[in-house]
């Protein structure tokens, strides 16, 4: 498939995202210059980009933790800028976020950062099934060992995989990843790749990941989106928006594998 | 356009402190807001004041025991040139309830527990855990500010009462020292003169003194930024800004209380 800048806009119904014409400044700087882009459904949407070209930003818009200035923002049928309150909290049940830094609770151990939103969330859980769902969520990042440990007690991909944990928990359909391999080493790297793959298979998530690691995107996505000073350069497979002679593209690429 | 031309009301820091001050009317709506509505988080408010109680209680009963023996020391002179030491339980007594033990908890508790607050929930904003509640359908403002406020309120009050038993204590102990006076003796004449209106006021002043270290720990560090300076910045500045409102309601507390007992 070949797409041209960021009109990828596929005619199909499946789409579990769909964001079209969206900008998002923050006082003079304009972050978002009016992008579209459809995650459909059961696919891995890699959003590669130089630091600082809003794609934290992006998907911070997709859960409401921030509000876009402009554009429609759908997820699973949803406008996400016009909930509040308890339906908003509803769609957020169905988004799995997994943070740059983890964002595990210092406070709580393994098992009270998994336990946390099940408790908070559904209160007529029995103590039997939330450390059944605690226990599963962790046999699936592979780190069933560290139940007890405080986060301070794991090492970087460690974190990364329990802050994945934390969001399968909840049986999300859609799964942002926010930058899930940086400040990590290459075998780690791979690891977590692997288990961005795994949760794919396994729970039949849509994910969109932020990242500017080109290995990550190659590997883990279905198709990969360039963000470029706001707005979507190319979107497509890895070989399309490999093989493309825009400038800026190739010297992203080129600059990436230099590096 | 550079920032430099960014046209303001009235001026920079004067905007600036206005929105400060509509910032912090919204977040003490909010808490008044949260803090009467479902569902209520009964454990983690015990867990606070637990935390609250725990952590300032040592330099409480050490900073108390100290007062009450010092402030017997230094009114001892003055009570001796009118052959009056005899009134010392008596005014021992009025200056810890009435003024004393409220004001040095809240100090104690404004240095110990609004700055770890501050710091705490700085800390959270700037690693993103409060964004990491928020998106798995938690209410952090509620779990976690209105939790702490709540038991700021309630745990204060409790710890100025300790804390006025305490410096009794040590009043008695210097007392004792000089005159042998009963331990009964010494609390029947401090408490003859101590009048309802005396611990109704100390308590109420107390409740607002919690509320205060509360609001404004939670307030510095939930809207905490830039990294780990802002970290140590939002716990500076619950220290400094909650000991400040803490100096005027006291003032007006008493002002209000002397109202009243004038009528």
């Amino acid at each position: 498939m070949q797409s041209d800048n960021h009109n990828d806009i596929i005619d199909r119904d499946d789409a579990v995202i769909s964001i079209r014409g969206l900008y998002k400044s923050f006082g003079a700087l304009d972050v978002l210059k009016g992008i579209d882009l459809d995650l459909h459904k059961g696919e891995n949407v890699a959003v590669l980009g130089r630091s600082g070209t809003g794609k934290s930003v992006l998907i911070k818009i997709l859960v409401g933790l921030l509000m876009p200035d402009a554009g429609k923002v759908n997820v699973l049928g949803q406008e996400v800028d016009k909930l509040k309150g308890k339906e908003l909290d509803a769609l957020r049940l169905k988004i799995g976020f997994s943070f740059q830094n983890s964002a595990l609770y210092d406070s709580m151990d393994v098992r009270r950062n998994l336990e946390f939103p099940l408790r908070m969330n559904f209160k007529s859980l029995t103590k039997k099934e939330i450390d059944k769902a605690v226990e599963e969520v962790l046999d699936a990042v592979g780190l069933l060992d560290k139940i007890n440990q405080l986060p301070s007690d794991l090492s970087g991909g460690q974190k990364k995989r329990i802050g994945i944990a934390r969001t399968l928990i909840l049986k999300p359909e859609i799964m942002l990843y926010d930058e899930p391999t940086s400040g990590l080493d290459p075998i780690t790297s791979v690891e977590i790749n692997d288990l961005i793959n795994d949760v794919q298979r396994r729970y039949h998530t849509s994910s969109i990941i932020i990242t500017h690691d080109l290995t990550c995107a190659k590997v883990t996505a279905n198709r990969v989106a360039i963000l470029l000073d706001g707005a979507f350069l190319k979107v497509g497979t890895f070989a399309d928006v490999f093989a493309t002679k825009e400038e800026r593209i190739q010297s992203f690429f080129n600059y990436n594998f230099i590096t | 356009m550079g920032t430099g031309s960014k046209k303001f009301l009235l001026s920079k820091g004067l905007d600036n402190y206005f929105i400060g001050v509509y910032n912090a009317y919204k977040f003490i709506g909010r808490f008044f807001k949260e803090a009467f509505k479902s569902p209520f988080h009964f454990r983690e408010i015990i867990n606070q004041c637990f935390e609250i109680g725990l952590k300032a209680l040592p330099l409480i009963t050490l900073t108390g025991f100290i007062t009450g023996i010092v402030f017997t020391k230094q009114s001892r002179p003055s009570l001796e040139t009118f052959g009056a030491t005899s009134w010392l339980p008596s005014l021992i007594s009025i200056a810890i309830l009435r003024a004393l033990a409220s004001l040095v908890t809240a100090l104690i508790c404004s240095g110990k527990v609004g700055s770890s607050i501050g710091a705490e929930l700085g800390s959270m904003r700037v690693t993103e855990q409060i964004d990491a509640m928020e998106v798995s359908a938690i209410n952090p403002f509620k779990f976690l500010v209105t939790t702490r406020v709540l038991a700021t309120t309630i745990t204060v009050p409790i710890l100025a009462l300790y804390c006025g038993f305490v410096a009794l204590l040590g009043s008695f102990v210097n007392i004792n020292a000089h005159e042998a006076t009963s331990f009964i003796s010494f609390f029947e004449h401090g408490f003859d003169t101590i009048t309802f209106l005396d611990i109704f006021t100390s308590v109420t002043k107390s409740i607002f003194f919690g509320f205060t270290i509360g609001i404004v720990g939670c307030y510095k560090g939930y809207n905490a930024s830039s990294g780990t300076v802002g970290v140590g910045r939002a716990a500076n500045q619950a220290v400094v800004l909650s000991m400040f409102l803490v100096f005027i309601e006291e003032v007006v507390i008493v002002q209000v209380s002397n109202w009243i007992r004038l009528y």
